[in-house]
């Protein structure tokens, strides 16, 4: 009885007697990437991108579908970027204010991407996190699924599936959706193998901890770590990808528009002299990209501290 | 007196696949633990020794019922665990807990220590309320060692010995009756094993606990438990109270241990006798026939080979798994 | 002039969270033949003793103070000076021997390298020479299965392999790093047998560093005994676990449960190993020291000589129980 009690004297001198709170492991992970400094200029990028994509339509003096037939002709030199006309950005071939079509070509590219990544980390944590926990038979079958589905070239079906059903967001989302979650799924279930061979989870299944409770509060937790980073790697992947799908025209609907559509359709009058029409989409295309890389990458290294 | 737990020739296999085999070619059987039987009365400490590969780990997670049994029995008060479905198994498993070896893998880092402790108390009685909860959780905390006010910290801010009494507090949260430890002390260092050994003594006396308590440390084991069953790849070599199976143990195998852990003492180690086992264990996957001690066995007979050797209790709850056992010291115990 | 000479060895590792001081002033001799332990838990610093003195170090670490063998400087060796006398003069192994066997080389190829490279002969002699080395470990039929791969040996089989490897170039200092923590007892007593005959049939010095006392006290003719990177005490093995005259020692001694002994309650020591990035001021155990002074936690102890031991500590000898 007397070593424990001296034992809890011993710490009592180090520590006032408060309740402490404890620092987390996700805490913990915040204090270094904090501490990368790229990453949080890149998460300031993001921030800055973001609120463009919101709050930039206030700040636009032309509605993004008004065309402004004054322009029609006189492109090169009435259409060029200026405080004075309002088209901060310019105007597009059809004489369209480019600032507004910019701010939502950005909304709805970062759309696509969060989205996508979204349906990812929830969709593919659960599948992969279900099919690693429960093993055997129904982890062979369940990942059976997701290496046929990810057999099938999916571009070709989604461009089908837009040929076949018209184009529209919905379809677009829904094809994005359809396959971002299936690498996340291997990659859970990879890691749901290590973890629920860890003490920890045996622990709670030796209590009687009902599987499900297993999966949420120790499986889980335990891949989010993983899960987030890859989610922001997978952000820039979906904006890319829909661009693709845009650039070759079979992307969003006109008169709404996305970052991918934009550069489309600069690349096109570029040659023309019309270097703003490329360059601001460009601009946020690319700036958005990085961003997401490089904050992908700070939090891979404040994750996962082993190459400390 | 009724024992609390009574294993009857428990047995576990795994299946081991030959890695690029055809799916429906059988797989290799591996017995891990083999037709073990012993006993453990309220309040006793049953301690299990054995080298790696002995299935001492395959008992324990088999009472616990983590892995499958495959033949026997395990009655707890009268019931077959290994006999029972999920959701039967599930109340019982209250009674049962267990504490393991890497303290902190044990506990999950995302998690508070708070929220470790509590679990299975929340799991079992779901309708208990938070400051309940909460109360239950600091008493015991203060019970095996730690400050209450640590409640919110996370498992990486503790220390080795430390996390230790976090897993214990958490296996004691629901008054079970029997506590299984798996080499609870081999990964902490020295200076805090007594601590965490000590604390595990009283609380075992003070609450009335039934313990098996594993570990390869036959030094620690005999320190901690009533009585001490040794094990060789998987079989019971012998159980006997653990003074007796120190200071006259019966089977060779025992005798071959008990000379191969050094004692701290210089002067006594240089003078004693050092039979040395040969050769290493042997694969569990091709166990030698008969007895499986044979092929290091110093008094190894052909007849050996033939048959299985029967556990014998030569008197006083002590059993012995060898044919031409008898005692011998292979040291001195005094004070 | 000693084999091997340690003075007032330092070993800091920068990290992120700041300097750790693992190795704080340590000093040692070892003589031709002589076998040393060096005990400690964990974060005592006696692995990095033992890796300084082989340039092993991590990349973050450096070393500073004192480390000669047989005259020759050792810390400001470049790592080709290093290599020269890495396991020629100097050989070490490890708790996993998995760590220094390479699991794609067979281990006759591996034993033959370093003989061809250190003794210049040829890939046939010196797989001669790696059988031999091999039968003098006592690995059955080693003519038949050097030609093996290290993962198709068992544990202590592999163990035998690394003593075999760092005894080719017959090297005079050997530094067996926790050789058979990762063993079974019954293989640990085997290791434990080999060594000792090694010693006597190589003449070879031996520094045995590990936290337990048993192997200890029957292999090891002088022991130093380590704490939060500082010698507490040194002496004979017999002296030292007869008369231990450090408050730590005797506590180690005493927390230890005896197979021979049916003691009744533990004797613990309280407290936790020291943070190592965070030590006291004075005496590295005062903190969890029973029988502390007030200058201990304040003034670090200087490590005193007295007959054939030394110690570090306030309290006088006569005091310590």
């Amino acid at each position: 009885m007397f070593p424990n009690r001296a034992a809890v004297e011993g710490v009592a001198d180090s520590m006032q007697l408060a309740e402490v709170k404890g620092r987390s492991l996700w805490a913990d992970a915040r204090i270094r990437f904090f501490r990368n400094r790229a990453a949080v200029i890149s998460l300031i990028m993001l921030a800055g991108v973001a609120a463009f994509a919101l709050f930039g339509g206030a700040l636009a003096q032309y509605e993004g579908d008004y065309v402004d037939f004054s322009l029609i002709g006189s492109n090169a030199y009435l259409g060029v970027p200026s405080i004075e006309t309002g088209h901060y950005f310019g105007t597009d071939s059809n004489g369209r204010d480019l600032f507004a079509r910019t701010v939502q070509g950005t909304g709805i590219s970062l759309m696509v991407g969060v989205i996508g990544a979204l349906v990812a980390v929830i969709v593919g944590t659960l599948y992969g996190a279900t099919a690693g926990y429960y093993g055997g038979r129904v982890d062979g079958i369940m990942m059976r699924i997701v290496d046929v589905l990810m057999s099938i070239p999916f571009m070709f079906v989604l461009i089908l599936m837009l040929v076949i059903f018209g184009r529209s967001i919905f379809m677009l989302f829904l094809g994005i959706g359809l396959i971002s979650w299936l690498d996340m799924a291997r990659i859970a279930r990879g890691q749901t193998l290590t973890i629920k061979n860890k003490e920890f989870v045996e622990v709670a299944v030796a209590t009687g901890v009902r599987p499900s409770k297993i999966i949420l509060r120790h499986i889980v937790p335990n891949l989010l770590g993983i899960v987030i980073v890859y989610a922001t790697l997978l952000v820039p992947n979906m904006i890319i990808f829909e661009s693709f799908i845009s650039f070759l025209g079979l992307g969003v609907q006109e008169p709404a528009t996305s970052l991918g559509a934009l550069i489309n359709e600069g690349s096109r009058t570029m040659q023309f002299g019309y270097y703003w029409q490329i360059a601001f989409p460009l601009f946020f295309f690319v700036a958005t990209i990085f961003a997401f890389f490089f904050v992908g990458d700070g939090l891979r290294d404040a994750l996962d501290p082993k190459d400390r | 007196m009724e024992p609390l737990l009574s294993v009857r020739n428990l047995s576990v296999t795994f299946d081991v696949r030959r890695p690029g085999s055809w799916p429906w070619t059988p797989p290799r059987k591996l017995h891990a633990v083999s037709e073990v039987s012993f006993d453990i009365q309220p309040g006793e400490c049953l301690g299990i020794v054995g080298e790696s590969g002995s299935g001492k780990s395959t008992i324990a997670r088999a009472v616990v019922g983590t892995i499958p049994s495959s033949g026997g029995n395990i009655f707890f008060e009268g019931h077959d665990l290994a006999n029972m479905n999920v959701s039967e198994r599930r109340v019982h498993r209250r009674d049962v807990q267990m504490i393991f070896q890497d303290p902190l893998a044990a506990l999950n880092p995302r998690m508070t220590v708070g929220e470790i402790i509590a679990e299975p108390l929340i799991t079992h009685e779901p309708h208990t309320s938070r400051k309940d909860v909460k109360k239950r959780v600091s008493a015991l905390m203060e019970r095996v060692g730690l400050l209450p006010n640590l409640i919110n910290r996370y498992p990486h801010e503790f220390s080795g010995g430390q996390c230790q009494r976090i897993g214990i507090a958490r296996a004691l949260i629901l008054n079970p009756k029997l506590i299984i430890c798996d080499e609870p002390v081999s990964a902490l260092d020295v200076s805090v094993q007594a601590q965490v050994i000590n604390l595990l003594m009283e609380l075992q006396r003070d609450m009335n606990l039934s313990m098996i308590f594993i570990a390869h440390d036959l030094s620690v084991v005999k320190h901690i438990s009533d009585r001490t069953l040794v094990l060789y790849l998987g079989r019971v070599m012998e159980t006997a109270n653990s003074h007796k199976l120190t200071t006259l143990p019966e089977h060779p195998y025992s005798q071959a241990l008990i000379a191969s852990v050094p004692i701290p003492d210089p002067v006594l180690e240089r003078a004693r006798p050092r039979p040395i086992l040969e050769g290493e264990l042997p694969s569990p996957l091709a166990p030698p026939s008969g007895c499986v001690f044979r092929t290091r066995c110093p008094k190894a007979q052909p007849s050996c080979a033939e048959a299985r050797p029967e556990l014998k209790n030569i008197g006083d709850r002590h059993f012995v798994a060898c044919p031409f056992h008898e005692p011998a010291q292979v040291l001195a115990v005094g004070e | 002039m000693s084999l091997l000479e340690i003075e007032d060895l330092m070993v800091t590792f920068t990290t992120a969270d700041g300097d750790v001081h693992a190795v704080n002033g340590v000093s040692f001799n070892i003589d031709k033949g002589e076998t040393l332990a060096i005990v400690g838990e964990s974060g005592s610093g006696k692995s990095q003793t033992a890796f300084a003195a082989m340039g092993l170090l991590a990349k973050n670490g450096r070393a500073s103070g004192v480390a000669r063998f047989d005259g020759k400087d050792l810390l400001s060796m470049s790592q080709r000076e290093f290599n020269k006398i890495r396991s020629k003069d100097m050989a070490m192994i490890f708790q996993d021997p998995m760590t220094s066997l390479n699991p794609y080389l067979r281990v006759s190829d591996q034993m033959a390298e370093v003989l061809m490279l250190h003794n210049g002969v040829s890939k046939k002699a010196a797989i001669t020479e790696a059988v031999r080395m091999l039968d003098a470990v006592r690995i059955p039929d080693a003519r038949a299965r050097v030609t093996m791969y290290p993962h198709e040996f068992s544990g202590g089989m592999r163990q035998r392999i690394m003593i075999a490897m760092s005894l080719l170039c017959e090297p005079r200092l050997l530094i067996a790093d926790e050789p058979t923590t990762a063993l079974d007892v019954t293989v640990q007593a085997q290791i434990m047998q080999l060594l000792g005959d090694i010693r006597k049939d190589f003449g070879t010095a031996v520094i045995l560093i590990t936290h337990d006392l048993g192997v200890v006290a029957g292999f090891c003719d002088r022991t130093l005994v380590m704490y939060g990177g500082q010698v507490m005490e040194e002496g004979s093995t017999d002296d030292i676990f007869a008369r231990p005259t450090h408050p730590y020692t005797s506590g180690l001694l005493k927390a230890v449960p005896r197979l021979d002994k049916d003691e009744g309650e533990l004797v613990t020591i309280s407290g936790e190993p020291p943070d190592m990035s965070n030590l006291p001021q004075g005496c590295p155990f005062s903190p969890r020291c029973p029988v502390q002074l007030d200058r201990c936690s304040t003034q670090r102890p200087a490590l005193e000589t007295f007959g054939d031991r030394r110690r570090a500590c306030h309290l006088p000898i006569n005091e310590v129980t």
